[in-house]
Order: structure tokens, then C-alpha cells, then sequence
């Protein structure tokens, strides 16, 4: 029988989740004016669609990497979910290819306000090595509204948690903009 | 070298720099007769794209890579005229279909009879009669004309009583590359799979040109993130082909270090999640911890988790000092033993087997006749692999041995990757213990006029290939990478045959091909 076996490893393993990182504020890249509104509302509890509108597949190896035993994702109240018309917040991994521009406007739109989108990764905040081209339309931010952008190549998932966390933490980025 | 295929005597020049590739000129209208010759000995078509050489004097060319009983053969053909063609070889090999069609797509030369002449890489954003990597193609296009909203791509369509399709992507529901898979289903049993790729196309091989060697390292190594050290090193061994640069043996020695702890990342994930995918979460927890604790001490060691640009022309980036050889090797000696832990259960775990077990099955006769290649082709008794049968160094002094299943199921992937994890741990071992002294990079010059050079490197997913042009000024002039995905893909539309849709999760994780890699 399995069993036994899985119980004895998962007390040998004991815990291993780690404390989580603070939100890094200075990744805002916009704030909306609703934004402590919803908190008062739903606090941190939020539901991310990530879309991978052209990557290499590096950045979404660390989305993946924020889901093991370390990060304790949905301890925090983060949860990835399967359709954008169930979720807060986009995580958007780019180049934005032209292939797949009309689909991120369409998951946009289909997500249900108030929403935030964070841009992850070098080539989502500024195209990156692709930039823009006959297939490449750059940065995230040039296809839809980016609150949050996260640089890397890929960026690490403290990093990324950082990010998640500075769009749906309390506080402006500048008080002026609040 | 002088070699006979069936009644084709040829004179192969070897590459520089000593490994087994060997180039070879031929007549398109004999491209045919020589896919036989090389089928009938056993062998495979890895790989075929195209250039555009009129800047040269030439016309255009199609480019074949065959895997053979003497290496890897690569052919040039040119292909003179204002509309440039070649004899179809996808009735020969069916793996060629698609990287035909991406051929057209891209250069405007065409497959004569080809069977499916449909679109493959081109979607919407640019009209047939335009084709980007013609070098008189402007690379940056800034007026974007807008997008029409589809791709109007002619599927192939099940009729019949019953019978309904489910579409589904390009946005999947888990966090994984898009594309779009179209399922034509009875009841919940798979009647038909159709692929539809493409999708993160974003101008890969044309970004390429002009570039300076050591970015165009940096840009090989994003063509499929997860296969970086792969690509980078393919890439690296064309351009010192071409350069004739002779690697020091330590970064040689430190490459293979490298590319074996990207298999073991990568196999660690894919274990922990076809765990995930059969709901034991546990398998996934454990795995994921064992896999981000490798990640981690690579980050420590050379600077970044997924090793990114520590492969560079001429050598590598990054040293290791003795202690951090003792650290890897003490790491890797206990995720040995957890992961021995973890196949127990995997083993004992009757649910698991259940899922796995005769679920996405790929014959080994179907996959010899479609090339399945590396890790999946290996789970399907096909028993290649470069850095045992053609190995270049230091995999000439290791002694590698290859893990081979025949049931070709989803049972099958999980026991290669199992065994290429112990296999790998071991190398990793053997190579921290006998990494030689010296130098970490050789001087890359290019000659001045241009050159060309082929790189082949056994990634986690199966045979990697870089081909490259270096123009006079000693830029960038053409470079295609090659992912295994391109000859893998298809054997999945057909593994998946028969089977439950909730199924498909498993047996696509399985495989686990890339998209990016592909789509360029």
C-alpha cells in the first residue's frame, strides 16, 4: 500500500513554506481609482488567470515554481484559476505575439471589473531580446492596461509574488497619485 | 568521407571541430531517392527549413538534417528560379509535413505535391503572398495594417452520427503555452485530435539577423526557455564550427554539467506534475520541493536558476569553485535517494498506475514511420540518443547509458524520465569529479567571409539543432533552431486517439513538447 509510505514522507518532510515576501510598491505602474475600494471589499483574496500571450516558456517555468511547497500561494489567499471570467487579476507573460493579440484583448474583456493585469518579465514590460516586429507587438502594455510590471528574464518567484502582491496591497505608489 | 546509402555513393565532409555531422550537396530532384536510402537503413529526417541565398549569387535553399548509421547528414539544395521548389519528402518521412509548410509560409518555397499544402505557421499578420524571412522582408514593420479576427484555418472535420467537436485554446485553463486543439469526440472517447500552432510566432529567426554572435547566444537560449541550455549550446557549436574555435575542454566539460542539470529540472517538474495531472497532489508537492531546491543551488553556484547565459561562443560564462562541487554533488546524491523514495510510491501507488498505464499509447512501429524523437521517442522503443551513439565531448569519455521503454504509454515517458534522472545525477557526479583544469573560453573570430555551422546537442527534450550563417561583417545572416517538438507534435494527435478527453491533460503533459520552440 501507498499510503503509509506517503504519510511517512510527508512528516519527514515537515514544512517547508517560507515567510512571505513584502509587495514591492515601485512596480506600480498605474493606480485606479477604485483600488481601495476593493480591498476594503475582498482584502487579499485573489484569483489570477495567467496568460501567456507569445513567452519563451521561462517565465511561465516560475509561475509554476510559485505553486510548489516553498511559496504557499494559496495560503496567502492567491489561487490560479481556469477562465478569466473567474478572476481579479491577469498575469500576463509576453512578448505580445500578433498571433495572439486579438485572444489577450478578448481575455481582457472577458475578465470582470475591477480588474488588475500584471505584466511579468522582460520581454511583458518592454519586449525584451523580440521587441517589436512583423510578429511582435512588444511590450504588454501596448495591446492592454498594465498596473504592474515585474522584470526578469525570467523573474524569480519572490519576485513575482512581490509583484501579485503590490496590485492588490493597500497604498498608492506615490501618495500624489492615490 | 566516401559512404554508400543503397545504391548512393557519397563524398561527406565532415564538419570542423571533429563531430559527427557531415555535409553534403545535392540536387533537389534527387532529395527523394536520398530520403529513402537513408529510411531504409534505419535512419530519420530530424529536421528541414529553407534560406534565402540570392544575396550570395545563388537562389534559394532547402536544408535537410538526417539522422543516419554515420550521424547526423546535413544537406543543402539549391533551388534556383522565381518560384523555388523541391520535391515533396513528407510521403517519405511525414514528420517533413509541417516543417514544409512552415517553409512556404516563411520563405515562399514550396513542397511540389505535397499532400496537405495548408498554412501552418502563418496566420493572420501577413497575406500569403509575403514572406518574412526573404532578407527583402522589412523585419520591423511599424504601420500595422489591424487583424482580421480569425485565422480561417481550413480543420480537417469528422462527420457523422454523434460525432461533436470540442475546440479548445488558444488559452488553455493551466499555466502552459497556447495553441489550439480541436477534438472531434463520440460520447468521451477521442475519434480525431487536430493541432493548430503557431501562436507565439513572434519573429524568432528573422530577429536573428544582423545580430552580433554573442546576443544571438543570448536569443538561442530564449527560443524555448525551458530547453535554454540546449538551445544555447547547439547554437554555440555552430558558430565555432563555423569560426573553427576549439572549445577548452573545462567549458566543455562545464556544458555538459549544465545541460544535465537542466534535464534533471525539467524531469523533476514533469514528474511531480503527471503526479499532478492523476491527482495525487503529494507527488507534485514532493517534486516541485526537490526541483526548487536544484534551482536554487544553481542560482547560488552560476548565478541564475535556469543557468540563462552562462553558455557563451567559445566556451561558458561561469566557473565551479570545490566547494560548490561539493555542494552539487552532495545535493544531487540526496535528491537521488528522494527520488528513489518517490518511484516507490509511483510504483505502489495503484491509482497512478491505473492513469498511466496504457494511456497514450504511440506504438514503436508508428513511432519509427513518424520519427518520434528523443524522450518520448526513447518511452517508444526508439533508441536514439546523440550522446550515445554520436557523442561529442566530453560525452565521448562518459559512458552514457540510454533508458529505453517499449509500450510507448503514458506508464513509459515516466520510466525514461525516472531513469534519466538517476543516469543524469550519476554524470553530474562523474563530471564534478573529473572536470579537468583550464581555460573557460576560446577566442571566436569569424572568418570574414561566410561561414556556416550546425550544432546538435541531446537536450531534456530530444535532439536540438541549431544551423547558422555568419555573414562576412561577422554578423548574424540566417539561423534556424531546431526543437524536437517540430517531429513530436503530430504523435500526439495520434496517441490520444481512442482515449477519454479528461485524459488528454495527462497524456499532453507526458510528452510535455514546446510551443515556443516551434512556433518561433
Amino acid at each position: 500500500m501507498a499510503t503509509h509510505l506517503i504519510l511517512q514522507k510527508i512528516f519527514k518532510t515537515g514544512f517547508v513554506s517560507e515567510p512571505a515576501p513584502a509587495a514591492d510598491l515601485t512596480l506600480r505602474t498605474r493606480e485606479q481609482q477604485l483600488h481601495a475600494d476593493i480591498l476594503r471589499l475582498f482584502g487579499q483574496a485573489v484569483a489570477i488567470r495567467h496568460v501567456d500571450a507569445g513567452s519563451c516558456n521561462g517565465c511561465e517555468l516560475e509561475i509554476h515554481a510559485l505553486g510548489g511547497p516553498h511559496y504557499n500561494l494559496e495560503g496567502l489567499g492567491v489561487k490560479f484559476v481556469a477562465s478569466p471570467r473567474h478572476a481579479d487579476l491577469l498575469l500576463v507573460t509576453g512578448p505580445v505575439s500578433r498571433h495572439l493579440e486579438v485572444a489577450l484583448k478578448r481575455t481582457y474583456e472577458a475578465t470582470p471589473e475591477p480588474k488588475w493585469v500584471v505584466a511579468i518579465g522582460d520581454c511583458g514590460c518592454t519586449g525584451g531580446m523580440f521587441g517589436e516586429s512583423y510578429a511582435s507587438c512588444g511590450r504588454v502594455s501596448n495591446v492592454i492596461p498594465v498596473d504592474v510590471e515585474v522584470p526578469g528574464c525570467p523573474p524569480t518567484p519572490l519576485a513575482l509574488l512581490q509583484g501579485i502582491l503590490a496590485a492588490v496591497s493597500a497604498g498608492a505608489k506615490t501618495p500624489a497619485a492615490s | 568521407m566516401e559512404h554508400a546509402l543503397g545504391d548512393i555513393e557519397l563524398t561527406l565532409t565532415p564538419q570542423a571541430g571533429g563531430s559527427a555531422i557531415w555535409r553534403f550537396q545535392l540536387d533537389p530532384a534527387r532529395l527523394p531517392s536520398f530520403a529513402r536510402a537513408i529510411q531504409d537503413e534505419g535512419g530519420q529526417l530530424l529536421a528541414l527549413w529553407g534560406a534565402d541565398d540570392r544575396h550570395l549569387g545563388r537562389g534559394y535553399a532547402v536544408h535537410v538534417a538526417f539522422l543516419s548509421s554515420v550521424g547526423l547528414i546535413w544537406s543543402r539544395s539549391d533551388l534556383a528560379g522565381e518560384s523555388p521548389a523541391y520535391p515533396d519528402l513528407a510521403h517519405i518521412f511525414p514528420q517533413a509535413d509541417r516543417m514544409q509548410r512552415a517553409a512556404f509560409d516563411l520563405l515562399g518555397i514550396r513542397a511540389r505535391d505535397a499532400a496537405d499544402d495548408r498554412k501552418w505557421l502563418r496566420h493572420a499578420t501577413w497575406s500569403e503572398a509575403e514572406f518574412p524571412l526573404r532578407k527583402d522582408f522589412p523585419p520591423l514593420t511599424a504601420a500595422r495594417s489591424p487583424l482580421p479576427e480569425v485565422d480561417a484555418y481550413p480543420f480537417l472535420r469528422v462527420d457523422g452520427e454523434g460525432v461533436h467537436e470540442i475546440p479548445v485554446g488558444p488559452i488553455h485553463a493551466g499555466t502552459i503555452e497556447p495553441g489550439h486543439f480541436r477534438f472531434s469526440i463520440i460520447g468521451d472517447r477521442i475519434l480525431k485530435l487536430e493541432e493548430r500552432l503557431g501562436y507565439t510566432h513572434k519573429g524568432t529567426e528573422k530577429r536573428f539577423e544582423g545580430m552580433d554572435l554573442a546576443t544571438g547566444a543570448k536569443l538561442a537560449g530564449r527560443v524555448s526557455g525551458d530547453a535554454h541550455t540546449a538551445f544555447a549550446w547547439a547554437y554555440c557549436m555552430a558558430v565555432e564550427s563555423a569560426c573553427a574555435c576549439r572549445v577548452p575542454d573545462r567549458a566543455a566539460w562545464l556544458r555538459a554539467l549544465f545541460l544535465e542539470i537542466e534535464r534533471v529540472a525539467n524531469h523533476l517538474g514533469d514528474l511531480g506534475y503527471l503526479g499532478n495531472d492523476v491527482a495525487l497532489a503529494f507527488g507534485f508537492m514532493q517534486f516541485w520541493r526537490l526541483k526548487e531546491d536544484w534551482l536554487r543551488l544553481s542560482a547560488r553556484l552560476f548565478g541564475h536558476r535556469y543557468l540563462f547565459d552562462c553558455i557563451v561562443p567559445g566556451g561558458v560564462a561561469t566557473d565551479i569553485d570545490s566547494a560548490g562541487r561539493a555542494e552539487l554533488r552532495a545535493l544531487g546524491e540526496r535528491i537521488a535517494g528522494e527520488v528513489s523514495e518517490l518511484k516507490h510510491i509511483y510504483d505502489e501507488h495503484t491509482g497512478l498506475q491505473d492513469r498511466f498505464a496504457h494511456t497514450g499509447i504511440v506504438k514503436p512501429e508508428l513511432a519509427a514511420r513518424l520519427g518520434l524523437s528523443g524522450l518520448a521517442g526513447r518511452a517508444s522503443s526508439q533508441a536514439w540518443d546523440a550522446r550515445v551513439q554520436f557523442p561529442c565531448a566530453p560525452y565521448d569519455q562518459l559512458d552514457v547509458a540510454m533508458a529505453l521503454q517499449k509500450s510507448g504509454d503514458v506508464l513509459a515517458r515516466a520510466e525514461v524520465r525516472f531513469a534519466e534522472v538517476f543516469e543524469s545525477l550519476r554524470l553530474i557526479g562523474q563530471l564534478l569529479d573529473r572536470l579537468p583544469d583550464g581555460k573557460l573560453g576560446a577566442p571566436c573570430v569569424p572568418a570574414g567571409t561566410p561561414c556556416e555551422g550546425l550544432g546538435w546537442v541531446e537536450g531534456w527534450r530530444g535532439p536540438t539543432i541549431v544551423a547558422l550563417r555568419i555573414a562576412a561583417d561577422g554578423t548574424l545572416d540566417r539561423v534556424h533552431p531546431h526543437d524536437p517538438s517540430w517531429q513530436n507534435w503530430p504523435l500526439l494527435e495520434v496517441g490520444v486517439l481512442g482515449n477519454i478527453v479528461p485524459d488528454f491533460p495527462l497524456i499532453n503533459k507526458s510528452f510535455n513538447l514546446s510551443y515556443s520552440g516551434v512556433d518561433l
